[in-house]
């Protein structure tokens, strides 16, 4: 589904990304766990084309999206993002805020990604909230419409870049929740992530950074037990 | 003190007219300033270097030199380069409508880059395309923050527009010296006329609350 080859991100001189590859199937969910400043997010941030990749190549179901000449909006239809900030429309409510991309992007009638809104609110536990600004909600709710406008576009992939790093603690199950279903339903998901539980309970496969470095890669069991990498031993110790 | 407001009672009618005449070329000002500043403040914040340097040179010059010196070029010098008569309305508009575009365009600017870059990203990663990202949802935000500081410029604008008496254009100020002229006395007249404007700057004020109120439903 998701193929990145040698992918490198240079910015002023730094290296951010370092030679990465790695393959991601249909309905894979993939965690990507790492100290701060490793890359993660800008890795991430490359699979939608918010960030350009200085070097390496990104395939999309076999089709590269990092050649220069590539429509990013057409790719980022299928890919849905959240972030860690929600970056919701705060002039907007929350029916509109999950219904506007399906209109204007795709031409979607108004009533019907009203009615197709409305179906994701229910799945997010929402459903009351259709008429209130974001500024009203709390920000496990917030996160929660967040994900909902991203699968009003019908993606087949979903990215999530630390979605519950923004959240009080109490918040974060709620959110997670709504991923674990996301993530029974077959959604290929690609998320940067600190919640280490969560990587080993939902995620199929592990991807570990440093500095820029793909520095392991396995299936959670294996990782969290019997990291082979001494710098992934080091982070473990530290996080668990 | 010598004041006898009883003489310009008649003359009152004939400055009242005036608002009329203000009101008309203000508002044709302020519509061409709002969408022409809208676009430069768009050409300003693109990474299109040759719009970018046209918005610039544009505001440098319409902010660097004064708007009675801008005003009296379209009036007087217009007609010697093209022997296009223009009338004193059409250049009131131009020197007014062209000059606000580039404060504006600087306002809208700031609105615009104070918006979080989260709501770019929000947008593109959607697949939302330039012109309606920029109209649905970065503008609406910039608005919302900049509206106090476009109503100052409306206010500026509103009083800014007596220099259009110099070129004879017949607006409240215009007919005020008019009457004060025929009754060799200016005091009355003249403070007739301010308070015209005052009023016209109030009402104004009030309405930008009002519009501030509306757009502050989300918050």
């Amino acid at each position: 589904m998701i193929k990145a080859k040698n992918l490198t991100k240079v910015f002023d001189k730094n290296i951010v990304l370092d030679q990465i590859s790695t393959t991601i199937h249909q309905g894979e969910v993939v965690t990507i766990i790492g100290p701060s400043g490793s890359g993660k997010s800008t890795f991430l941030r490359c699979l939608n084309l918010l960030e350009d990749s200085t070097e390496g190549q990104i395939y999309i179901k076999e089709k590269e999206i990092t050649k220069l000449k590539t429509n990013k909006l057409e790719i980022r239809k299928n890919i849905g993002m959240v972030f860690q900030h929600f970056h919701l429309f705060p002039h907007m409510t929350v029916l509109d805020n999950v219904s506007y991309a399906p209109q204007k992007v795709k031409g979607v009638e108004k009533r019907e990604a009203e009615a197709v809104a409305r179906k994701l609110l229910a799945k997010v536990g929402l459903t009351d909230k259709e008429n209130t600004y974001p500024n009203r909600l709390s920000g496990g709710q917030k996160q929660r419409v967040a994900i909902a406008r991203a699968l009003a576009m019908e993606p087949e992939i979903m990215l999530f870049d630390e979605p519950t790093s923004a959240l009080d603690p109490e918040m974060v199950k709620e959110v997670l929740d709504v991923m674990k279903d996301l993530a029974k339903t077959g959604m290929t998901m690609v998320i940067v992530t600190h919640e280490m539980n969560f990587a080993k309970e939902v995620g199929d496969r592990v991807l570990f950074l440093d500095n820029g470095k793909l520095v392991e890669e396995a299936v959670p069991s294996v990782f969290f037990d019997k990291p082979t990498t001494d710098r992934a031993k080091v982070f473990l110790e530290k996080v668990l | 003190m010598n004041l006898d407001f009883s003489q310009i009672v008649p003359y009152i009618p004939f400055i009242l007219e005036g608002i009329w005449a203000t009101l008309k070329f203000v508002s044709v000002s302020i519509v061409i300033g709002f969408i022409l500043g809208t676009v430069l403040s768009l050409c300003k914040i693109t990474n299109i270097p040759v719009l970018k340097w046209v918005a610039d040179a544009y505001t440098s010059i319409f902010r660097g030199t004064p708007l009675i010196l801008q005003l009296m070029i379209i009036y007087y010098a217009v007609p010697q380069l093209t022997g296009y008569n223009i009338s004193a309305f059409l250049s009131a508009v131009l020197a007014f409508g062209l000059n606000s575009a580039a404060y504006i365009s600087e306002i809208i600017r700031g609105g615009i880059l104070a918006i979080d870059k989260g709501q770019t990203e929000a947008a593109e990663a959607l697949g939302v395309p330039y012109k309606p990202m920029m109209l649905n949802i970065i503008l609406p935000q910039a608005f919302k923050n900049i509206l106090p500081a476009m109503m100052n410029e409306f206010i500026t604008l509103t009083k800014e527009s007596a220099l259009v008496s110099t070129i004879g254009y017949l607006d409240i100020m215009r007919r005020a010296q008019i009457a004060g002229a025929d009754l060799y006395r200016n005091f009355e007249a003249l403070l007739f006329a301010g308070l015209i404007y005052w009023v016209m700057v109030y009402i104004l004020t009030l309405l930008g609350r009002l519009m501030e109120r509306r757009l502050r439903q989300s918050d």
